[in-house]
């Protein structure tokens, strides 16, 4: 009941008309970005970061919060009224939703997305409130080898179970440790991989690094294969829902919820998965079963329901042990270090206001997402018809202008090209983003808490598992990795959950077909 | 750094390719682009090793700052022979998909060459031309890279967000950017 009144404190301090303010140009310029096509929601908050930069951090925060949620709403606006989700999270929300569509609903799905988005949001905030500061007081008392053990765990478990290919996923993984060796070794001050370059040993800047390769690089893939037949966007009035809908949607939401949070919540990466277990979950539960397939709203609400309180989920990890486990948890991650903020379980005691502002912020930044968005959205759909030249060539001068500003070097901008042509690579060659951009962060993060580690023990590696917790996650993590190779040796068939446990070389990119 | 196909005859071309195919797509190609990819990545992970080899190791520091990289690299180099293999029988990867690509028509790298053209021009300029000046080329020349006529519109447009974006941060959040040649003007 204690975090209820700080939170009761941190929403004191965020209802400002001013913050309020921040709070509303923060929705409207996260919806903004997320709707453009191509722009998913950690492009968008990469992209937007910069001009929270020059805030307090209480607005920065607020503002913060908003962008992050228009963003993740404008995702699944384009989805529904495009048919072409840009994110693995929309692929479910896509499937009905772009069906109710074309059959003349589309008011009623975007609704039924939105109300979702925000109930699960909102549940998700409150549950991150109870949930976080009872994990950060547990793990204020972990060491060094535990919290090894337990980055180690996030990277295996992001690479090795999203996405299709494990070998691409490794190999994107270890590239991305191998930016994040890049400058001053942290102990002994020596450069690394830096060419005798000063601005390299100065590290690279998170934000230039993610920016690259979420927006400039999707910026150049897209422009080598820009569609030339215009895609057909479904007009849309106001959205609205009926009293059936209501019926139909409020358990699916709930559901989505309960699904969606837990897999936020635990470093398993991503709403990837609890969208497809929810959409499964309601197609077998729905009653007009048959509806499926032609535009089912409870296809619509379960799966963003999941989405959003998924990405609430990912706040307990961050917020109390400093680990992010989504791309847009890692930019989140930059974005709070930008305010000189380190997320991790001494900040709950340090900066407890802090941290209270920001789920507050949270609660309003998905309370004033509803109330813009539901009469903004035919604006918002028009914005779907914006010429792709303009498009692309806005991104990458707005991509440019966040990476210039940062530290107004050229040589920054030269950097962007760099990591957007790597971007541009890692598309091309279907390596995930998501393991090379945690490598990026987490690297570093492991390295010093090794040499933490084994510091204390004088260099004997026994240091490394002298706690129970340690051996417990290295466990798992061998779990993790043995059982499903014994598994698809044992049952060859593969379903499409299954499917990223097949063996490094065999894979084959069949799997994408279920979902079109 | 980059990693863009360069070398597509890769160490080991001899392989026959009667067995190479996969069973489940047969109608396609190996893709030996990825070849450069792996050779790329064998190079990066090789010079991480020798970088770190150079390093000084302190006294009270048992790991070092070499450990790290050793690892990195190796498992580089390991990754990169890995991905060698799988291309040479048959691993084709997925090319992403998204909203306004179309995987159905050839790869368009000209359109490519000159976006990153005028990313260099950028580059070389926005120091002595300035933000409001070098940011309105870099709009107007990727429109003109991505297939827009209408120079007089683009130019406009780009002039509006380039100077509006110096105003933006200036007055708005206190960072003056670069304002070269336009110092004293705006």
């Amino acid at each position: 009941m204690e975090s209820l009144s700080l939170l009761a404190d941190g929403l004191a301090t965020a209802v400002t008309p001013e913050n309020l303010m921040w709070a509303a140009i923060g929705v409207l310029l996260g919806t903004f970005v997320g709707v453009l096509p191509g722009i998913g929601p950690a492009m968008a908050v990469a992209l937007l970061l910069p001009v929270t930069f020059g805030l307090e951090p209480t607005q920065a925060f607020i503002m913060f919060a908003g962008i992050y949620y228009g963003g993740m709403y404008g995702g699944s606006t384009t989805s529904i009224l495009l048919n072409t989700p840009g994110e693995s999270a929309s692929v479910m929300t896509a499937l009905e939703g772009n069906k109710m569509a074309k059959k003349g609903r589309a008011a009623q799905a975007l609704a039924t997305a939105a109300i979702g988005s925000f109930i699960a949001g909102t549940i998700g905030t409150m549950l991150v409130v109870f949930f976080a500061p009872a994990l950060a007081g547990v793990a204020v008392q972990i060491g060094a080898p535990s919290y090894l053990a337990i980055m180690l765990m996030a990277m295996v478990l992001v690479t090795s179970v999203l996405g299709s290919s494990r070998l691409r996923g490794f190999i994107a993984l270890f590239i991305g440790l191998t930016i994040g060796l890049v400058g001053l070794d942290m102990n002994t001050g020596q450069p690394r991989l830096s060419f005798d370059q000063p601005l390299l040993a100065d590290r690279l800047d998170i934000v230039v690094v993610a920016v690259g390769i979420f927006a400039l690089g999707e910026a150049l893939w897209v422009a080598a294969h820009l569609r030339r037949r215009p895609l057909s966007v479904i007009p849309v009035g106001r959205p609205w829902m009926g009293r059936d809908d209501w019926g139909r949607s409020w358990k699916p939401w709930l559901r989505g919820t309960a699904l969606g949070f837990p897999f936020g919540a635990v470093p398993a990466g991503g709403a990837e998965t609890p969208t497809f277990l929810s959409y499964v979950l309601e197609k077998r539960l729905a009653k007009k079963g048959h509806e499926f397939g032609s535009g089912a709203i409870e296809g619509v609400a379960g799966p963003e329901a999941a989405n959003n309180a998924s990405a609430a989920g990912t706040f307990v990890p961050l917020l109390a042990l400093g680990l992010p486990v989504t791309a847009t948890a890692t930019i989140m991650l930059a974005a709070l270090q930008g305010y000189g903020i380190q997320p991790g379980p001494q900040l709950m005691t340090e900066h407890p206001d802090l941290v209270w502002t920001l789920l507050a912020s949270l609660l309003i930044g998905n309370t004033l997402l509803l109330v813009l968005n539901l009469p903004l959205a035919p604006l918002w759909a028009k914005l779907l018809r914006i010429p792709r030249p303009y498009l692309y060539a806005g991104i990458l001068f707005f991509a440019s202008l966040g990476a210039y500003t940062a530290n107004q070097q050229p040589f920054d901008l030269f950097l962007l090209l760099v990591f957007g042509l790597l971007g541009l690579a890692m598309r091309r060659f279907g390596l995930p983003v998501l393991p090379l951009i945690l490598g990026v962060i987490l690297g570093p993060l492991m390295e010093t808490k090794m040499r933490e580690a084994l510091a204390i023990s004088g260099g004997d590696p026994a240091g490394l598992v002298d706690e129970p917790l340690a051996i417990i996650v290295y466990a798992v993590i061998v779990l993790l990795v043995v059982v499903p190779l014994v598994l698809s040796r044992v049952r060859p068939r593969r379903t499409p959950t299954a499917a990223a446990v097949e063996a490094p070389t065999a894979d084959e990119p069949a799997e994408k077909e279920t979902v079109r | 750094m980059t990693t863009t196909p360069t070398d597509p005859a890769g160490p080991g071309t001899l392989v026959p390719e009667v067995e190479g195919t996969p069973p489940v797509a047969p109608e396609r190609e190996r893709d030996l682009a990825q070849l450069g990819l792996a050779a790329a990545l064998v190079v990066i992970g090789a010079y991480t090793v020798y970088d770190a080899s150079t390093l000084v190791v302190g006294f009270a520091d048992p790991v070092g700052p070499k450990a790290f990289p050793y690892v990195i690299g190796s498992v580089l180099v390991g990754l990169g022979v890995l991905l060698g293999l799988a291309a040479l029988r048959g691993d084709v990867p997925t090319p992403e998909d998204g909203e306004d690509v179309d995987l159905s028509q050839r790869s368009d790298w000209l359109t490519v060459a000159k976006l990153v053209g005028v990313l260099v021009l950028t580059i070389a300029t926005v120091g002595w031309l300035g933000w409001a000046v070098s940011g309105a080329i870099l709009f107007a020349g990727a429109t003109w890279s991505l297939g827009s006529r209408t120079y007089v519109r683009d130019i406009l447009i780009g002039a509006v967000l380039a100077v509006g974006s110096w105003y933006g941060f200036y007055v708005g959040l206190g960072i003056p950017l670069t304002p070269g040649v336009l110092d004293g003007i705006l």
